[in-house]
């Protein structure tokens, strides 16, 4: 079903449109490594994105030219004003993320923030943004959130769910503690690095494949997170499992609550029923619904396994093709589940979304609210 | 590690198929006496080679006994599993095992590095598994363990032991060193689909040369075994999306010890996913969801516990209540005992199913 105007939709994806966007961002040493060493020449396009593939990008949002989302006018329109967009949360999946080089990954992933600063949440008052960071090196990610925190346009810290690394592991829990001291949530998107296979018996054949397996990713993720005491750490840290799919839910609320029964003495430090803790603290973009459409009861049934309706956040996913025309809910929801769903749920998230003003300090910026 | 909970219309007499019993043997001299003896100085000099960091143990330790049941160990202090007299006593009588799937896991070939030596491994481990728990124990079946990172070996084996009727399944890790799906495994399936014998995947102790997770290793053993599940999401993928079945349509496929509610969102998710990217897979003349509703079974071992019980209901209906076989994984820790799988009422036609019915179909049994 459609959805009402004034939703919150968390997670579109505009794109830089081509490297040298980033150059006047990016500090004399790095434009020139870029432009001597024609890095500049490179799109930057994660491989569990091909730009061409059906799931990048929905026919009818494709542009004559160019990256899918990287027309911020035709983002404008399609993303925010089609659906009455209150706030759109832009997720920017630049390839930076990918590279072996900390440093040149640190230095992009700040250059794709202030691009987005500047030509995404200044020109356009209903964006706000993640912040992007090189999440395989800690220390660079920790530099980079207290660089932008000041921006309270930035809601949240963007990583990707397949790196080198499962992200319970400690070594990233400074990136826990930056986010959580100011008032951000961490987004775990789908996506890989490549570091490793997808699957634990290798490397899959075709995209469909992969991009299947980002479920089990986000699973395994999330016992990491639960297992290695992040959210006892963490309490207040809001974790958000972004384009995740949301039916293997019920499975994993299940099988980990078991699975603590039978190692607790292994993980002392878990003084609840992790799918308690998950629902506390973890949440989940709605698209790509992963349910079939033709039967929605299946939807609702999972809902009902899942058992609360606190988790969901409302995302288009644009420009990824999930769905056609603006049929971007499932039926039969509640309206109560409704109303969480478009828009208290990322209230509760999102801190930042409950800024009066949102005005970031020391920015002009025009206003289009719509709104 | 069931919750105490009896389910609640349990009242009859069990009789059942367990599809998952892993015997293990006395000591390593066990095995080497269904060894040349070349190989049996390899096996005392050398060891096994596996892909993990430490020998003859598990770098996930496992939470209690090694990961066997306590209790399990035969009363002279041989490993679990071990002494089929103790096994009769302990789970084949009291338990009602009226056909009991044996699943040799261990010191076998699947995990060898040396590929010679996993073929005697595979070989001894067969005739080992006949001769000392199936001729004495008519109670059991055999599965025949086969090196699948040798394709032709394995289908050698698979021909040597086929006509011996005690085998009812070919047994390989799911943990590969390629997508199971991929072509270099399809003689394996060949062979399998001639002799009519199903394939069964069961979790595998070490990697096939992959992280268990697609975002690295996980550090603890909860972890480690939850990885099971997802893993196994992989291999059923990498299966359908190959277009294996459109290969071998009569091929049959049994995942054992990944339990099962995790079934229907992966194949709505396939089938969501694979409708965009049909042309990436044009080998497929049907939803992903098609094939595995018509050439996968499940063992129901580690059954998933949800918060409200009848919500199993939901998951097993979704599947098909055709397509589950009870498993006990007897005698590891994680035993599910068939007294307290079930927390919800099944009805007798669902619990004959389940029990007993839907894996004499799946194996052949008589």
């Amino acid at each position: 079903m459609k959805v009402r105007p004034g939703a919150i939709d968390c997670d579109i994806h505009p794109a830089v449109p081509s490297t040298p966007a980033l150059l006047p961002y990016l500090p004399d040493y790095w434009r020139d490594q870029l432009v001597n060493r024609h890095i500049d020449r490179s799109p930057f396009v994660l491989t569990s994105y091909p730009p061409n593939s059906p799931l990048s990008c929905r026919p009818d949002w494709r542009p004559a030219s160019g990256l899918p989302g990287s027309d911020i006018d035709a983002l404008r329109r399609q993303a925010l004003d089609a659906f009455g967009t209150r706030y759109a949360i832009c997720n920017v999946l630049h390839g930076a993320v990918a590279l072996f080089n900390d440093d040149m990954a640190a230095a992009l992933c700040s250059a794709v923030n202030d691009w987005t600063a500047k030509e995404l949440l200044d020109r356009d008052a209903r964006l706000r943004a993640s912040i992007l960071v090189p999440f395989a090196s800690p220390e660079h990610a920790v530099k980079e959130i207290e660089r932008l925190a000041h921006d309270r346009r930035f809601v949240q810290v963007l990583m990707l769910v397949m790196g080198d690394a499962l992200l319970g592991n400690r070594r990233f829990w400074p990136i826990y503690k930056a986010a959580e001291k100011h008032q951000l949530a961490v987004c775990i998107h789908a996506g890989s690095t490549f570091r490793t296979s997808a699957t634990y018996s290798g490397w899959p054949s075709y995209h469909v494949e992969d991009y299947v397996a980002n479920s089990t990713a986000f699973e395994n993720v999330l016992v990491s997170l639960v297992a290695e005491g992040v959210f006892q750490q963490f309490p207040t840290l809001k974790v958000v499992c972004a384009e995740s799919g949301i039916t293997w839910l019920p499975t994993l609320l299940w099988r980990i609550n078991k699975e603590w029964r039978g190692t607790r003495a292994e993980v002392p430090w878990i003084d609840r029923p992790p799918a308690d803790i998950i629902r506390d603290q973890v949440r989940f973009t709605l698209q790509p619904l992963d349910a079939p459409k033709d039967d929605p009861d299946k939807f609702l049934r999972t809902l009902e396994h899942i058992g609360s309706d606190r988790v969901f956040l409302f995302s288009t996913d644009y420009p990824h093709w999930h769905f056609d025309g603006d049929d971007v809910l499932p039926d039969g929801l509640t309206e109560e589940t409704l109303q969480k769903l478009l828009n208290d749920n990322a209230l509760e998230t999102y801190p930042r979304l409950r800024d009066a003003g949102m005005i970031a300090a020391g920015k002009t910026h025009t206003s289009n609210e719509k709104i | 590690m069931n919750a105490p909970v009896l389910e609640k219309s349990l009242q009859q007499r069990l009789a059942i198929v367990d599809c998952d019993i892993h015997p293990d043997q006395k000591s390593p001299a066990t095995l080497a006496a269904y060894m040349p003896e070349r190989w049996r100085e390899h096996a005392k000099t050398f060891g096994l080679r596996s892909r993990q960091g430490l020998v003859g143990q598990l770098t996930h330790p496992r939470m209690m006994a090694n990961g066997r049941r306590a209790d399990s160990f035969p009363p002279d202090g041989s490993p679990a599993g071990s002494d089929l007299g103790f096994m009769r006593k302990q789970h084949l009588d009291p338990n009602g095992v009226e056909v009991g799937m044996l699943v040799a896991l261990g010191r076998n070939g699947m995990e060898e590095q040396n590929q010679d030596f996993a073929t005697v491994l595979a070989r001894a481990v067969n005739d080992w598994q006949i001769e000392e728990w199936v001729k004495p124990e008519p109670r059991l079946r055999a599965g025949i363990i086969v090196t699948q990172e040798n394709p032709q070996e394995a289908v050698a084996e698979i021909e040597r032991c086929a006509p011996n009727s005690s085998f009812r399944q070919v047994i390989i890790s799911p943990r590969t060193t390629e997508p199971l799906g991929r072509r270099r495994y399809w003689p394996i399936f060949e062979a399998a689909e001639r002799a009519g014998l199903p394939i069964g995947l069961h979790p595998a102790g070490a990697s096939g040369g992959f992280p268990s997770t697609g975002s690295g290793w996980p550090t603890y053993y909860l972890q480690e075994h939850y990885s099971f599940e997802t893993g196994m999401q992989g291999v059923l993928a990498s299966l359908v999306f190959e277009g294996v079945f459109e290969r071998f349509p009569k091929l049959r496929v049994c995942f054992i010890e990944s339990g099962f509610t995790w079934v229907p969102a992966v194949c709505w998710r396939m089938d969501k996913h694979w409708e965009r990217m049909r042309k990436e897979v044009p080998h497929l003349t049907r939803p992903p969801s098609e094939y595995v509703r018509e050439h996968f079974w499940f063992a129901t071992q580690p059954i998933e516990e949800p918060e409200h019980p009848h919500h199993l209901a939901d998951m097993i209906g979704w599947i098909g209540w055709d397509r589950l076989v009870f498993s006990t994984d007897y005698p590891h820790w994680d035993f599910d005992d068939p007294r307290y799988t079930f927390k919800i009422n099944l009805t007798e036609r669902q619990r004959a199913m389940i029990f007993r019915e839907n894996a004499k179909a799946l194996y052949g049994l008589q």
